[in-house]
């Protein structure tokens, strides 16, 4: 089966929609996720092929579906967190044929495609809908919800997995040649890590609302705390070290004002969900979640990176959007889990959704009360990418298992979990999910 | 700082030719009468191919912002760190942005605000690219 692209029909991305067609009508109940690796380390058994293969079977066990039962499939493709397989570099062939391989050698260790998880999944014999939502589990979670509520798949997988090379981040490729051709030199002559723009937008804020760095330490603290209550994460698994106050305002810097624990690790891992509709859902094993609504920022700068400016527009349009067609105002958020992989833009998420009252330029002094999963104002209940690393999803898992009742010693206490909001990456530029207990 | 070297390709070789001739052109859209940087094929405004031209600019800006790279993805500038990068916004639309190592300016003590002037210097490959340097 050829995997379609979504059309732009499937995303929210303007005001003025309502209330979303399907607001209800879409619920994840299951949940898998494959172990992490800070690295691939050259076996089959640990290649992002088999450990997507892992995640989305348990995801079949957890919600108690047969896997007939399953007639969609939505994944993305690109796999890479910034690392690629070396031009010319021996495919390893033991790897490839420990599978049933597609006409790509690389198919299931540098990039995943549709065809290849059906070859080697023959247990799903009743896919009739698969669709790429590319970039992160965010794009694919709102692709898989409007397929669901529009009656394309009743039963369906939601995959995004991420592999992970020896090397350094994005420092292969382009980057370590003598040369650059003309139009990537304009933006990257001058040599900026990731995290550079987001460290641009971040200093103005500063100066703006009269902020400070040392500001972000509760709430990186917060994360890694978050994060280390998270089995399925990294650094619960690898590193499970706590971060100190003293640790972040100690740490190296990578582009000034953002150090090293404002930017996430690369790593390995796969995650899986199981959508349907509610009826489906009584038979199944797991509670479950309802989303209200999803939007998307399809914005982009007028220039090189996005201004301040820019950032609060959009971030604050997209609160407008996903209360909007989800019919509920920033009061009904029982906690948050918008994306921080930069660290230095969850404020602006935070700031445009309104959560808690928040307004322009007092994120900082919010994060300086009480933001844990204890108190009455959680957030980032998961921790995010830099509670487990870089994956892009950990804050979704986190508002299912957290409505579910079933996120463990993450559970928030200090909140009835009832209806909450996720999503990413970037504030221009992400697509984002209101998720409920309950369907209305 | 040695940069790498810029290979022109169909798009931007006005832009860096122009570049070895001193002056500083940027993208403008006579339907939209709208400049844009990066290039494009396409007005990101109207989606017109026919209607953009090179312009030439005064060469004169502001610092609109800044931070200093401290571990450089690229080869070539990571014996250079940190070194700053500005961006500046030009005269003409203070919507365009370029990108600065502001040479002369210690690392770090990049006075925002300041009035700064293109310079153009050379890459590892000789193309000359546009640079800017505080002035007053």
């Amino acid at each position: 089966m050829t995997p379609q692209h979504p059309p732009a029909s499937m995303y929210r991305t303007t005001e003025g929609l309502g209330l979303w067609e399907h607001r209800g009508k879409v619920a994840a109940v299951g949940v898998g996720h494959s172990p992490t690796a800070r690295r691939w380390d050259g076996t089959p058994e640990t290649c992002v092929g088999a450990w997507s293969i892992l995640a989305l079977r348990r995801a079949i066990a957890d919600a108690g579906v047969s896997p007939d039962q399953i007639d969609g499939l939505v994944l993305d493709p690109v796999t890479t967190t910034g690392a690629y397989w070396v031009e010319g570099a021996p495919v390893p062939m033991d790897v490839v044929n420990a599978f049933h391989p597609t006409s790509d050698p690389l198919d299931g260790i540098a990039k995943l495609s549709a065809e290849w998880i059906l070859q080697n999944m023959p247990e799903l014999t009743n896919i009739q809908f698969v669709m790429y939502g590319p970039r992160c589990m965010s794009h694919a979670i709102v692709v898989a919800a409007q397929a669901v509520g529009a009656g394309h798949t009743h039963t369906c997988l939601v995959l995004k997995s991420w592999h992970n090379f020896e090397g350094r981040y994005y420092q292969g490729g382009a980057n370590a040649q003598d040369t650059i051709d003309g139009t990537s030199a304009i933006s990257r002559l001058w040599g900026t890590p990731a995290s550079y723009g987001t460290a641009l937008q971040f200093a103005e804020y500063c100066r703006k609302y009269g902020k400070t760095h040392d500001m972000m330490a509760p709430f990186i603290t917060n994360s890694r705390h978050n994060g280390l209550l998270f089995p399925e994460g990294y650094w619960a698994q690898h590193r499970p070290e706590h971060l100190t106050t003293e640790d972040y305002l100690a740490a190296r810097w990578i582009a000034k004002p953002a150090n090293l624990f404002d930017n996430d690790i690369p790593i390995m891992v796969s995650a899986a969900y199981l959508f349907t509709t509610p009826e489906r859902a009584k038979d199944m094993q797991q509670k479950p979640v309802y989303i209200l609504n999803h939007a998307s920022s399809r914005a982009a700068p007028r220039s090189l990176t996005p201004t301040l400016e820019e950032v609060e527009a959009e971030t604050a349009k997209t609160g407008r959007k996903l209360y909007e067609g989800a019919g509920i105002t920033a009061a009904a958020l029982s906690f948050e889990n918008m994306y921080d992989g930069f660290t230095l833009f969850h404020q602006f998420h935070l700031e445009g959704l309104g959560y808690r009252g928040i307004k322009r330029g007092e994120a900082l002094d919010f994060y300086q009360t009480d933001i844990s999963i204890a108190g009455p104002n959680p957030v980032s209940s998961s921790g995010g990418n830099i509670g487990s690393g870089r994956s892009r999803f950990w804050m979704h898992t986190d508002c299912i298992q957290q409505l579910q009742g079933r996120a463990g010693a993450r559970q928030v206490t200090g909140v009835t979990p009832e209806i909450a909001v996720s999503g990413g990456p970037m504030p221009l530029g992400g697509n984002f999910t209101v998720w409920s207990a309950t369907p209305d | 700082m040695a940069k790498q070297g810029v290979v022109p390709d169909a798009l931007t070789q006005p832009f860096w030719d122009a570049a070895n001739e001193g002056r500083l052109v940027i993208q403008h859209c006579h339907a939209c009468n709208r400049l844009q940087y990066p290039p494009s094929p396409t007005c990101q405004q109207c989606g017109s191919k026919d209607h953009l031209a090179w312009q030439e600019m005064s060469g004169r800006g502001t610092i609109y912002n800044y931070g200093v790279v401290y571990d450089c993805p690229v080869r070539l500038l990571q014996q250079d760190q940190p070194f700053n990068v500005a961006v500046i916004m030009l005269d003409e639309d203070p919507g365009i942005q370029m990108y600065s190592h502001l040479p002369g300016t210690p690392v770090d003590m990049v006075p925002v605000g300041a009035r700064v002037e293109v310079i153009f210097e050379a890459t590892a490959n000789g193309q000359k690219v546009p640079e800017w340097r505080v002035v007053g």
